[in-house]
């Protein structure tokens, strides 16, 4: 039974599968999503928030791309707060707390907004197969939808088991069913697979938690938002509640240890060192008398709290039992138990930079099948699979990010290159280039990337040549603007009697200097727009050490650039430990470059390799 | 993959010579020459013939299995007797075996370098170790050879490894429950790597002496007896002598062993105003000579006499000639006082070659350096303040580069996983 043609099928409308849709069909694909639940769609089944320290570089990243979070994020935020402000701009993080139901409607609407794009409701059973090629996919039903390019966005659903104390019962997410059925025909393919879990904490009813004895965290002043299209919030902003465990809590959590499914045997599977369990928490770090709760409202309007920090897979009772001995919980109502949750997934190093299965054609995998955790993460590697599904189907050639021009390309080759060895997290220290890979600048980095695709729409190309005519302006006026010490010091700046000219924007990369103390000497300088003023300040101030590492990202483009034939045969390679040789042979690298970041990878080695692709070139 | 093979004893007549074949057909080649081979890490006597059958010689067999080999291959060694025909012989029979050739020069190191069985450092250790000449070199080589500098940069690389986690801590988990002011810890972690990159760095100079030989110039006026001095010392006329003042030209160079320190003495025209052009050009080369030596001794041959050139205080400054005038000083004719004089340059230059540390080479010396220097913008930078902690992490991670260049690669799962172990990190 045929059900329709498409040139890209999605399966599944989390994040991974809403942004890989959604760029799939800018891409100019017809594109069909397949989800259980049409609603469901953008969900946010973890914490009600978007972004944070490196999440909110991909975020920015995504928006760049003329991607959905961002935008998303913008229209849902009820608390913006820019992390790090105080700290230099290339690591200051955008974040914000989401109303849950906005986020879904936002990213609902701007889906449906999309031409090319059909949402399906219904249960994906199959992968339609020949040989090694991938054409499409069979629902539960026994429809079938032909595709040139299916992209595969399973989350925690590939044999998900959920574990509440000593009660284990298969599921996705709570509330919804497994989808072993494919994970039996992801099995046939022989991929190297892993087990991975994860975590919530248990949800309160916000009428029995005593706010009024809370510290509260309010929202920026000044809202710092994803999109380079927003300008201000779209709904109110709101406070969060903090409190914290006490002695009392880690007692009742102690005594009742043998009861978790964690640590009463039940899960096997690596749970992330960045977000542990109280459980976890309490075992570690035993010598802390207490641990941070941040209190955060699901939604405007919503009853539901997100109590961020205590996510746990003990008993419900246990759970009741140690909410209610934290300050301000005493008479809090547990709405939906916390529970862990235990998932399969696809070991990364069987994906190419496109994210596409190697030994497979036609097969695409985002999300946290690959092993990863996060909405961010997860949106992030959607759009690098809903685009390449869409370029592979139009017969164009692959697009990928790399680690100098994007934490997007950062990301993709740590989990293709190093695979993963618990859930993984971008954090701004994974980026070499942070300095040079700024949330402020994601724009500058890859809208240009998008405009020639031909994947933003008018008003935002028009938005960004506007902005860059504005600030290549300022620059060729900065760099026009000279002085000698002796003129800076008769205008009263602090400068280096050594004869040296300077420019203004020289004199910006001097920590002590800003566009303020330089406008006395050139009026013309006050004429900049805000944020252009802010733009060039940030470049001025990170001047010097993105001279160097543009050094560094000649040499790692000069060892990308060497690539290494795709049936390349390791074993002929003489000196070279049987291990690496295994290694190599697995991954099989693209270029030397990615070779070099092979754990285990020797200099002695490299060069050996560099030299047999000289001789055989 | 090939298997290579190479005589691993210097060449020509000797009680034995050894052959050493690696790779995975070894022991197949090995077979073919010797019959059944004697178990992993055993020897056995073994009549040795060549590819047509014919007898050559009879020898030890010894075998090693992958990886617990040098190379980490397999490995068998033939121990021959040292006669030039018979090596031949042989190197020409396993020419003639399939899969085999000769070994490029350093080859077995490199193979061992690439199957990790050892690091760069190491390799450039065990080049010192077989180039050694006295004692001094034999030792400081075979430090480097058993990883020494390894494991400092092991050391240095793991407070620095510290030091990056808390500033890191601070930027990616500014919203987590992690300590605030890191300063005093990073501070202390970066100046104690910083005090022994100093040590080491002032070791290395030294090193390179150690390695390449201490320069001791022999200096006074003319006819103070500086050559005769020097062929008592090295026991040979290498330098001309004679009663005619400025005999000595050019500088004359003796390489020996001096109380195990590997010395080079120069021995050098007497200094003096004089209008003999070649002898102008004599005397200015003696004085640059000097000045750049490691020691300098001047020999007085005049009562009253001062040195005629600037002196360390480490520098020695020594009657010449007791033969003729008597009183407390050296003769080189009779060999008087000589034993004190080689005594106090022996105690002198041991007393510096006692600073080397790990570090042995201008590689190690460069890398260090750079590391130095990122440690000390790092320093200013975390004085700054907490809004330059981007900047100061960049810094860490530069030094943290150049000490790996020694001997690996920086992996920022590293960072991540001191963090984790050190914070609570997830609310």
């Amino acid at each position: 039974m045929k059900h329709g043609q498409a040139d890209v099928v999605v399966i599944g409308g989390g994040h991974a599968g809403a942004e890989a849709a959604y760029a799939a069909a800018r891409a100019g694909a017809r594109t069909i999503l397949v989800t259980l639940k049409a609603e469901a769609i953008g969900v946010m089944s973890c914490n009600p928030a978007i972004g944070g320290l490196g999440k909110g570089h991909l975020v920015r990243e995504i928006d760049a791309m003329g991607g959905l979070m961002g935008l998303a994020a913008d229209r849902s935020g009820i608390q913006f707060r820019l992390l790090n402000r105080r700290k230099g701009p290339a690591v200051q993080g955008p974040r914000t707390q989401s109303d849950r139901a906005l986020y879904r409607a936002a990213a609902q609407d701007i889906l449906a907004g999309q031409e090319n794009l059909g949402i399906v409701e219904g249960e994906v059973a199959d992968l339609i197969q020949t040989g090694d090629t991938i054409s499409g996919v069979v629902l539960a039903d026994g429809s079938q939808i032909e595709a040139r390019a299916v992209v595969l966005t399973t989350g925690t659903f590939l044999r998900g088991i959920i574990h509440i104390g000593d009660v284990s019962r298969p599921g996705g997410r709570i509330g919804d069913a497994p989808s072993v059925r494919l994970a039996e025909r992801m099995d046939s393919f022989g991929l190297p697979m892993g087990r991975l879990k994860t975590g919530t904490p248990p949800r309160l009813d916000t009428k029995t938690i005593d706010w009024d004895s809370l510290e509260l965290q309010p929202a920026d002043d000044d809202p710092v938002l994803f999109s380079f299209l927003s300008t201000t919030p779209h709904v109110r902003q709101i406070a969060c509640g903090i409190t914290h465990t006490n002695e009392k809590t880690h007692d009742i959590i102690r005594e009742n240890l043998s009861r978790s499914a964690m640590y009463g045997g039940h899960i096997e599977g690596i749970g992330p060192r960045y977000c542990p369990s109280i459980e976890d928490k309490i075992v570690r770090f035993a010598a802390k008398d207490s641990h941070q709760i941040f209190l955060e409202p699901e939604g405007l309007d919503s009853e539901v709290v997100y109590p961020n920090g205590i996510s746990t897979s003990l008993p419900e009772e246990v759970q009741e039992a140690y909410v209610r001995s934290i300050h301000g919980l005493e008479a809090a109502r547990i709405l939906q138990p916390g529970y862990a949750i235990e998932y399969d997934f696809v070991d990364p190093q069987a994906l190419d930079a496109s994210l596409k299965l190697k030994d497979l054609r036609g097969l695409w995998l985002a999300g946290q099948i690959n092993g990863t955790t996060g909405y961010e993460e997860a949106a992030a590697q959607g759009l690098v699979a809903g685009l390449n599904a869409a370029r592979a189907a139009q017969d164009a050639e692959p697009v990928t990010f790399a680690r100098h021009d994007s934490y997007i390309g950062v990301m993709v080759d740590d989990l293709v290159t190093r695979g993963v060895a618990e859930p993984y997290r971008m954090f701004t220290s994974r980026a070499e280039f942070r300095l040079t890979l700024r949330a402020d600048n994601a724009d500058q980095r890859l809208t240009p990337k998008a405009m020639a695709l031909g994947i933003v729409d008018d008003t935002r190309k028009q938005a960004f040549e506007a902005k860059m005519d504005r600030l290549n302006a300022a620059r060729e006026t900065l760099s026009a603007l000279t002085l000698t010490p002796s003129q800076g010091r008769a205008h009263g700046l602090k400068i280096n009697q050594d004869g040296q000219r300077r420019s203004a924007f020289d004199l910006l990369a001097f920590p002590d200097l800003t566009l303020d103390d330089l406008t006395p000497v050139w009026p013309e300088l006050a004429e900049f727009d805000a944020e252009t003023r802010a733009q060039v300040e940030r470049e001025a101030l990170y001047r010097h050490y993105v001279d160097r590492q543009d050094r560094d990202v000649a040499a790692l483009k000069r060892d990308e650039a060497q690539a290494i034939p795709e049936a390349f045969d390791y074993d002929r390679l003489s000196g070279l430990s049987n291990e690496l040789k295994a290694k190599l042979g697995r991954i099989r690298p693209a270029n030397l470059g990615q070779a070099a970041r092979i754990e285990g990878m020797t200099p002695a080695a490299l060069s050996l390799l560099l030299s047999h692709l000289r001789r055989s070139a | 993959m090939d298997t290579i093979f190479a005589e691993a004893s210097a060449p020509g007549r000797a009680g034995v010579s050894i052959i050493r074949i690696s790779g995975p057909a070894a022991f197949a080649a090995g077979r073919a020459l010797a019959g059944d081979l004697p178990e992993p890490g055993r020897h056995v006597l073994r009549r040795i013939r060549n590819d047509a059958g014919d007898i050559v010689d009879q020898g030890l067999v010894l075998t090693f299995a992958a990886p617990a080999s040098f190379t980490g291959e397999d490995v068998v060694e033939l121990q021959l007797h040292g006669s030039r025909a018979v090596v031949k012989a042989i190197l020409d029979a396993l020419t003639r075996q399939y899969g085999l050739r000769l070994a490029e020069p350093g080859e077995f190191t490199r193979r061992a370098l690439l199957n990790d069985r050892m690091d760069l450092a190491q390799v450039e250790g065990l080049a010192d170790l077989i180039d050694a000449e006295t004692e001094a070199q034999r030792r400081q080589a075979q430090r480097v050879f058993d990883g020494a500098l390894g494991s400092l940069v092991e050391a240095l690389r793991s407070k620095l490894l510290r030091a990056a986690a808390l500033v890191e801590a601070t930027i990616d988990f500014a919203d987590e429950e992690v300590p605030e002011d890191v300063t005093d810890e990073v501070v202390a972690l970066i100046t104690s790597v910083r005090a022994d990159l100093s040590a080491e760095m002032k070791g290395a100079a030294t090193a390179e002496r150690l390695r390449d030989g201490f320069e001791v110039a022999i200096l006074g006026a003319p006819n103070a007896g500086k050559s005769t001095l020097l062929n008592a010392l090295a026991g040979r006329d290498a330098a001309i002598t004679s009663d005619v003042a400025g005999t000595t030209r050019d500088v004359i160079e003796v390489r020996m062993d001096l109380g195990g320190l590997p010395v080079t003495l120069l021995d050098t025209a007497g200094l003096r105003d004089t209008v003999d052009t070649v002898e102008v050009i004599g005397v200015d080369l003696a004085r640059k000579r000097a000045a750049a030596a490691d020691l300098r001794v001047w020999l007085l041959s005049q009562e009253n006499e001062e040195p005629g050139i600037a002196l360390d205080p480490d520098d020695i400054v020594i009657r010449s000639k007791t033969d003729l005038t008597g009183g407390e000083g050296i003769s080189a004719k009779t060999g008087a006082g000589l034993d004190r004089l080689v005594g106090r340059i022996a105690e002198v230059l041991g007393r510096r070659a006692a600073e080397v540390r790990t570090a042995t080479r201008a590689r190690h010396l460069a890398a260090m350096d750079r590391a130095a220097l990122a440690l000390d913008a790092a320093t200013a930078e975390i004085a700054a303040g907490p809004d330059r902690a981007d900047i100061a992490a960049e810094e860490i991670r530069n030094a943290i580069r150049a000490l790996e260049a020694l001997v690996g690669r920086i992996d920022v799962e590293d960072v991540l996983g001191e963090i984790f172990s050190s914070f609570c990190i997830g609310k």
